[in-house]
Formats: structure tokens, sequence, C-alpha cells
């Protein structure tokens, strides 16, 4: 008895509190869209529309050169270790089909979730926390003012408007870095590669592309705002929740994207 | 019950006898630990009232109590009328809209300049003109005496002075009640006393109900009409300034003159010293 009790005791726990804590996302996404479209709506407070664009060039704009650096240097990897598999077969032009999918459907949104976790997430996180301990939060709560509505829908709301649009941004340049492999080093002609790339994307490959980076701009953004209000313990407190954001995000986004992947591979 | 002391009244305190705050056997308790232990207490409108204590006595629990933004284990908070805890979000929004809080740190928007702070419960809660926001916002930093910083961010600003922009915005809507967390802590000796004599103008020129948590006795004895003593949780002192200042209880006078010896124990553990060595 007491054997298995210390056998699943564990599991049951750590049960709980992933419920829990996805529990706890939940209730913050719907408090989120509740002040997103229900609260403006009925005249309790608008979007902080200001707030909201700051956020996107932060979240967005400001991230734009890591991004193309990352994804560029992503699509000549990509291109590489397709050539190393295709050249045997002697088909290497295939280079171009490959990375042209691979980067709409799958890389592109993937990366710009990660750096974007690393980039935007933990800033986040740092500043809703450093809000928390200074009782900051504690401040607009009392002075009638949702945190929420304050802090977390401009947050979301931009993440959402933008993570589509840098992703999109990063698919391009992801195929520029596969066509400077595939033109440049491999030697397939420009005119062909581009044609090919063109030829094998189909528009629901955008579109996949699209609303899985929508999902990870939402995820990010929440998993972000969801640590930094659950602060405790000073400065100390924060550097811990920072952690914890861009280490859930990353889980977060890798067990959301094969659900995505797997669904779309089946349904779409 | 006890009417304003003759050296409140000196003072020109605005007491009536109208009670905006009750608080009826208040308990509180974190992971079964109590803080507050029976708190019974009344405000009355136009006073100044100190809540004084030590650390740990359970006083910051007690704001936090009386400004909703912790629930009681037992007992209530009527705020203006009103169960403090029986409110909805909404109900509690309106009566938040009622009151000011000046925090320990200030508690500025950093993202926000001076001015935008002051600004922003305006802002938010009022249709105002920005024209006369703008005004309107002059006047609360004039009130603090810092009108020209309106256009500085609070990193750039003193932590006294950030306490006075916390109390200009905690002023921007006129409230009727404002709660002071320890308004003198970190200060230097001259900025606490200009802190005190803002606490004190603005009750007397407002006629604001100003409620203070500190346990800086000059400053307590500056600032109150009425003062109440907290200890292990409970109220054990409750009187003018010059009946504190007169009591025989030894326990409020340990704590008044900060004698290091008396009821108030240094140690605090309760297990016994010796079997918890042999433990």
């Amino acid at each position: 008895m007491r054997v298995l009790r210390a056998a699943f005791e564990p599991i049951g726990r750590s049960t709980l509190a992933l419920l829990e804590y996805l529990g706890g996302l939940a209730l913050l996404l719907w408090d989120g869209v509740w002040w997103m479209v229900v609260g403006p709506l009925r005249g309790k407070g608008r979007i902080r529309r200001e707030e909201s664009f700051f956020q996107m060039r932060r979240l967005g704009i400001d991230s734009l050169g890591i991004v193309a650096l990352v994804i560029f240097f992503v699509g000549v990897i990509l291109a590489f270790q397709m050539a190393y598999v295709l050249k045997t077969l002697g088909v290497t032009e295939y280079v171009a089909n490959i990375t042209g999918v691979a980067m709409t459907r799958e890389m592109a949104p993937l990366l710009v979730a990660m750096v974007m976790t690393g980039f935007s997430g933990a800033a986040i996180t740092a500043e809703i926390g450093t809000m928390v301990v200074s009782e900051e939060v504690l401040a607009l709560e009392t002075s009638a003012l949702n945190p929420v509505r304050f802090l977390v829908v401009p947050r979301v709301l931009a993440s959402m408007v933008i993570m589509p649009f840098v992703s999109l941004v990063a698919t391009y340049i992801g195929i520029a870095g596969g066509f400077f492999v595939g033109n440049a080093l491999l030697g397939i002609e420009a005119e062909k590669y581009l044609s090919r790339t063109l030829d094998s994307l189909k528009y629901k490959d955008i579109f996949t592309g699209l609303v899985k980076a929508e999902a990870f701009g939402v995820l990010v953004a929440l998993i972000a705002c969801h640590e930094g209000f659950h602060v405790t313990g000073g400065a100390e407190g924060v550097g811990r929740a920072t952690t914890n954001a861009v280490v859930r995000s990353i889980v977060a986004i890798i067990v959301c994207d094969a659900l995505f992947t797997a669904f779309f591979y089946y349904f779409l | 019950m006890t009417p304003p002391s003759t050296e409140a009244r000196a003072r020109g305190s605005r007491r009536t006898d109208e009670v905006v705050i009750e608080v009826k056997d208040l308990h509180v308790a974190f992971d079964g630990r109590p803080v507050l232990a029976g708190v019974d207490l009344r405000v009355y409108r136009g006073e100044t009232l100190v809540i004084m204590g030590g650390s740990g006595c359970g006083k910051s629990t007690l704001l936090r109590t009386m400004i909703g933004a912790l629930r009681p284990n037992r007992g209530k908070v009527v705020l203006l009328g009103k169960d403090l805890h029986a409110l909805d979000e909404d109900g509690l929004d309106a009566l938040r809209k009622r009151f000011g809080i000046l925090f320990q740190s200030g508690a500025l928007y950093n993202s926000m300049t001076v001015g935008e702070n002051v600004a922003l419960p305006l802002r938010e809660h009022t249709s105002l003109d920005e024209a006369i926001i703008r005004i309107m916002v002059k006047m609360k930093l004039e009130l603090v005496g810092l009108r020209d910083f309106e256009s500085l961010v609070p990193s750039q600003i003193s932590g006294g002075m950030r306490k006075r922009v916390g109390l200009a915005r905690a002023l921007a809507l006129d409230p009727e009640i404002i709660f002071y967390d320890e308004p003198g802590a970190g200060l230097d000796p001259v900025v606490a006393g200009v802190i005190d004599k803002l606490i004190a103008d603005l009750s007397r020129k407002l006629g604001v109900t100003s409620i203070v948590v500190t346990h800086e006795m000059g400053s307590a004895f500056r600032v109150a009409d009425r003062m109440v003593m907290l200890y292990e949780g409970r109220v054990v002192a409750e009187g003018p300034p010059e009946a504190i200042r007169a009591t025989a209880d030894p326990l409020v006078r340990q704590f008044i003159h900060g004698e290091p010896d008396g009821p108030i124990p240094l140690r605090r553990s309760k297990t016994d010293y010796a079997e918890d060595l042999l433990a």
C-alpha cells in the first residue's frame, strides 16, 4: 500500500498542479477576451489603444531584426540538410519545394514564437512581476482599474495582431535563406528555384502557418502575463517567474505545435 | 464614542459623528496562522486615525483588508455604508473611486510620467475634457508642491517626491477617505515631516478622513486625532494622543517609548529553547 502510494502520489500531485495551471491560464484568457470584447461593448472600459500600439512595436517590430537573422540561417541549414539527402537521389532542385513548404507551414511560426518567448515573453513577465512587487498592480486594482484590461489586453492583443505579420515576414526571409544556398551554392537556377517554391505552396499551407502563428502569439503573451501576476517574494521572485515564463512557453508552444500539425495533416 | 481631543480641536480637526468605516470582529489568517484575531474599529468622518503597532502586529493586513485587497476569514468591514466583502466587482469599483491610498513606496506607474500618473484616474473614470484634466493635474501636484515635475518619470525623482506624487494621484478623484501605508517609511526626517504636514493639511483643508498606518511615533503623534494600537492581531489601546501618551499600560508605554524591555518580548519563538536544542 505504502509503495503504491509513494509511486502514485507524485503523479497525482503534478497532474493536479498542471490542471490548476491550465485552469489559471484559461481563466486569464477568458478574462482577457471579456475585456477585449464584452467590456468595451458594455462601456465598462475601453481598450487602451495607444498602449496596444506601443506593445505591438515592442513585441513585433523591435524583434524583427533578430527574427530575420535567425530565420535566414534556419533557411540556410534547412536547404543544406535537404540537399544532403536529395543529392543522393539526384533531385537536388527539390530543395526549393521542401524549404518553401517547411518554412511556411512550420519553421517560420515556430521560430518566431521561440524568439518572441525570449525576446518579449520574458520582458512582459519581468515588467508585470515588478509591478506586482512594487504594489503597482494593487494600486491599479484599488483605483478601480482592472489589471487584466490594463495590462493583459494590450499585450495579448498586440501579440495576436503582430505575430502573423512577423511570421509572414519570417517566411519570406527563411525562403530567401534557402534560395541563397540553392542558387548560389548548389547551382539551382533562380527562376527554377522560385517557380518550384511557388508551385509547391498551396493557400492552405500559408493559412495553417498563420493559424499557428496566431495561437503561439496568444500563448506567449498569456503565459508571460500569468507568470508575472503570480510573482511572490521580491526581486528573486521576478527572476524565477521570468525563467518559468520562458520554459513554460517553450513547452506549451511545442505541444501546441504538435497538436496543430497532426490536426492539419489529417483534416486539411 | 470619544469626542475629538482638545489637542485635535486646536489643530482644527473636522471630525463628525458619522461612522465611515466600521470593522467588526475581523479575523484574517494566512495558512492557518492568525494575523488578525478579532479587530473592532470605527472611523469617523473627518478624523485622522492612526493605527500603530510593531512589525508583524497585523497593521498592514488590517489596511489591506479594509481596502478590499484581502478577504477576511471572519467578520466584516463596512466602508461608506457598504459591506465591502459582500460587494460584486462593479459595486467594489464604484466604492474604490471614493477612497484613495498612498502606498508605502508610492507605487507610481513607472512607465508613465508624473503628470500621467495623476491624470490616469481622471482619464479613466471621468469624461472630463483633456484641457480640464491638465488643469486638475496641475492643481493636485501643487497641493503636494511638485507642479514643476509633471513631465519627469518616477525613476527621475526621489523617494520622498514619489510618495508626494502618489498622494497627488490618490487625491485625483477627490476621495472621501485616504489610507496611508507607512507614510514616513524610508524618508529622511525633513521629508517625513513634510508628508505629515500634508496629511494634516488635507484633513483640515479638505475635510478628508485619514487612516494612517505607521510605527513611527513622532509622526503618529503629529497627525493623529485618535490612535489605535494593534498587538498580536488585536486592538490593545485606543484613545486621543494625549491619553495614549499618558497611559499607564506597560505595553503601550514600551511601544511609544521604544524600550527594549517590557511586555513585548524580543524572542518570538513559542517552543522551549532547551527542548528544541535537544530534539
